[in-house]
């Protein structure tokens, strides 16, 4: 995390330059830039419509850009850069780039007819190409680290939303991802349960994981995050360091939404 | 029924005259020692009685115009209920309904998939199909099919307009039993394919969403996440149709195929015993959609894995779910 030094010269993992995507005449992202370097921690905030989610769902080409682009580990996130223009990938190469992106919704989206463990064996076998028993030590190594060891033959539906969530998170890491997208992540927990699911971000964020997370969630904006990234109607109004923009933000309407969540 | 009382909130001004007054003067409200004491007294229900009466009279009567009817020949039922024609018969029926319900699920799912996809070529291709089968009945289909040589005698593989590499005359290319196979399987694919489709629908688009963030291809996607999430809800139709076409296989006769129904009419045609060979195709008949139904509960306890409807641990066993749809409460 923090004490990591960023030489201006090392690269970003992450780089959205220019991203503008709408929605038939919503204008939705209006020409983000943002940079995320690795092993950092990024917490995008703003109010709800301000385009959070599409912005997410942009990095790993859930969403299509109208214009700009977004570039994860050098590679241009569906698209080939060629002679001058931007050819969209086809179904084979996206799905390759999307394997090194891992993703945690709100809903959790955990496959309710699977098993936890199948749950987590699912996309190794078939993406990393492990076997069905190295997949299945793996997961249940990944199910200590998020805390439900043993629970591997449970149905997802037997637990709770924060045990829900832990083990979505386990699949996403399950695929071995450079970076760790969260969309609101917590939104849809009891509150007792909240605390389980960010101790279990937290905790992937002091290993080194490059995270890239809306929430809701001041206190873990300021304890965690090495960045605070503001999204006001589809643009980055405020960003930085979160005792900055967050103690003192600059721009009124960032000053307003933080006084409305805190 | 609908006294105040029942609605659960006080009202404004008393509607009948007689109603007692609600909530009750304090000193008629019984202590809680008295509620806590107090036996529960399930609600009465005198309709279900009434109807079950009813039903047994009715199932009483039904059984004795059955033995007591000398018409209907049970004797000679018997003779033929092994007889080898009718059981040549109904294996026809069974395997050209297998045959037909696989090759129909198999294009039923492409051309649903076609439906669903992105590609409007593929989209309108597999509407048109689906609009043109539904439209045309399937015995008319099945005419077409089988006099297929009268309107193209001959059938040619080659270059559109051009020159023709292989020519079949059609005269031999249609049995009528091929033209039953493909009659009936292009029926099954295109009212199938509007049951997956609707399957495929009732599967939430996170699952779908889900998948893609990890990586997993688009084939791997539709067969191991989005289609056993689809299979509860296609399933109990599917069910419907297999039925359906077991019983809609008769209609080969028309085209002189021997399968279990057509195989009565013959044997009747020489020995004027229809009612009795009737009755020999319709037990047949009857015990295999049984059989098929059955077949259909264990089918749909499978896929109930995961969901709170059984499945998972607690499982609802066959009995149990007979008794509870069988209206004698007698538990
Ligand atoms: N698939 C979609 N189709 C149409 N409009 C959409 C779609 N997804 C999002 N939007 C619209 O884009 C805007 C921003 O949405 P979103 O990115 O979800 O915001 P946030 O996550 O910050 O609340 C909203 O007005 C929303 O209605
Ligand atoms: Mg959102």
């Amino acid at each position: 995390m923090s004490e990591q030094i960023h030489d201006e010269s090392t690269r970003p993992l992450v780089r959205i330059r220019g991203l503008r995507k709408s929605f038939g005449a919503n204008l939705v992202l209006d020409g983000v830039d943002l940079d995320v370097h690795e092993g950092e921690v990024t917490v995008l905030l703003g109010p709800s419509g301000s385009g959070k989610s599409t912005l997410l769902r942009s990095i790993n080409h859930l969403e299509k850009p109208d214009a700009g682009f977004v570039e994860v580990g050098g590679e241009i996130i569906g698209f080939r850069h060629q002679g001058g223009s931007l050819h969209e990938l086809g179904h084979r190469a996206i799905t390759r780039q999307r394997a090194r992106v891992g993703m945690v919704f709100q809903q959790f989206n955990l496959f309710p007819h699977l098993t936890v463990l199948e749950n987590l064996t699912e996309a190794p076998v078939a993406v990393r190409g492990l076997s069905r028993k190295s997949a299945a030590l793996q997961a249940k190594a990944l199910l200590e680290r998020v805390g439900l060891g043993g629970r591997e033959d449970a149905y997802p539906r037997q637990l709770s939303g924060g045990q829900q969530q832990r083990v979505a998170i386990a699949r996403a890491l399950a695929v071995e991802p450079q970076l760790l997208l969260f969309d609101e992540p917590t939104s849809a927990l009891d509150p007792e349960l909240v605390g389980e699911v960010l101790a279990v971000m937290k905790d992937l964020a002091l290993s080194g994981m490059t995270m890239i997370v809306v929430t809701h969630e001041i206190g873990f904006a300021r304890e965690v995050a090495d960045s605070v990234v503001f999204l006001d109607g589809g643009r980055v109004i405020e960003s930085g360091p979160p005792a900055d923009v967050l103690a003192n933000p600059g721009h009124e309407r960032a000053r307003s939404f933080l006084s409305a969540v805190l | 029924m609908s006294s105040p009382v029942a609605a659960g909130h006080p009202p404004a001004a008393p509607s009948s005259p007689s109603a007692p007054p609600f909530p009750p003067a304090l000193h008629e409200r019984p202590e809680d020692e008295q509620l806590l004491a107090a036996k529960l007294v399930p609600l009465r229900r005198p309709g279900q009685w009434a109807s079950a009466l009813v039903l047994v009279v009715l199932l009483a009567m039904l059984v004795h115009t059955l033995l007591t009817n000398r018409r209907f020949q049970w004797d000679v039922v018997g003779s033929y209920f092994l007889n080898g024609s009718i059981v040549d018969g109904l294996k026809l029926t069974l395997w050209l309904t297998a045959a037909v319900m696989a090759s129909g699920y198999l294009l039923a799912v492409g051309v649903a998939a076609m439906r669903l996809s992105g590609n409007p070529v593929l989209r309108s291709l597999s509407f048109g199909f689906v609009w043109l089968v539904r439209s045309v009945p399937p015995l008319v289909q099945l005419l077409f099919w089988y006099e297929l040589a009268s309107l193209y005698p001959q059938l040619s593989l080659g270059i559109p307009f051009g020159h023709e590499f292989v020519t079949v005359r059609t005269a031999h290319l249609f049995s009528g039993i091929l033209a039953a196979f493909v009659g009936l399987t292009l029926d099954v694919a295109a009212f199938a394919s509007e049951i997956v489709r609707g399957g495929i629908l009732s599967v939430e688009h996170g699952q779908t969403e889900a998948a893609e963030a990890l990586g997993l291809g688009k084939v791997r996607i539709f067969r191991r996440i989005v289609l056993p999430q689809a299979m509860p809800a296609i399933v109990p139709a599917s069910g419907n149709l297999l039925i359906g076409m077991l019983k809609a296989t008769s209609i080969v006769s028309v085209i002189a195929v021997q399968d279990l129904l057509y195989s009565s009419q013959l044997i009747y045609n020489q020995n004027y015993l229809i009612i009795p060979l009737l009755l020999v195709a319709t037990l047949w008949y009857i015990i295999l959609t049984t059989l098929l139904s059955i077949g259909q509960f264990f089918v749909e306890r499978h896929y109930a894995r995961g969901s709170n409807r059984g499945g998972g641990s607690a499982r609802t066993g066959f009995w149990q779910l007979f008794r509870g749809n069988v209206p004698l409460g007698l538990s």
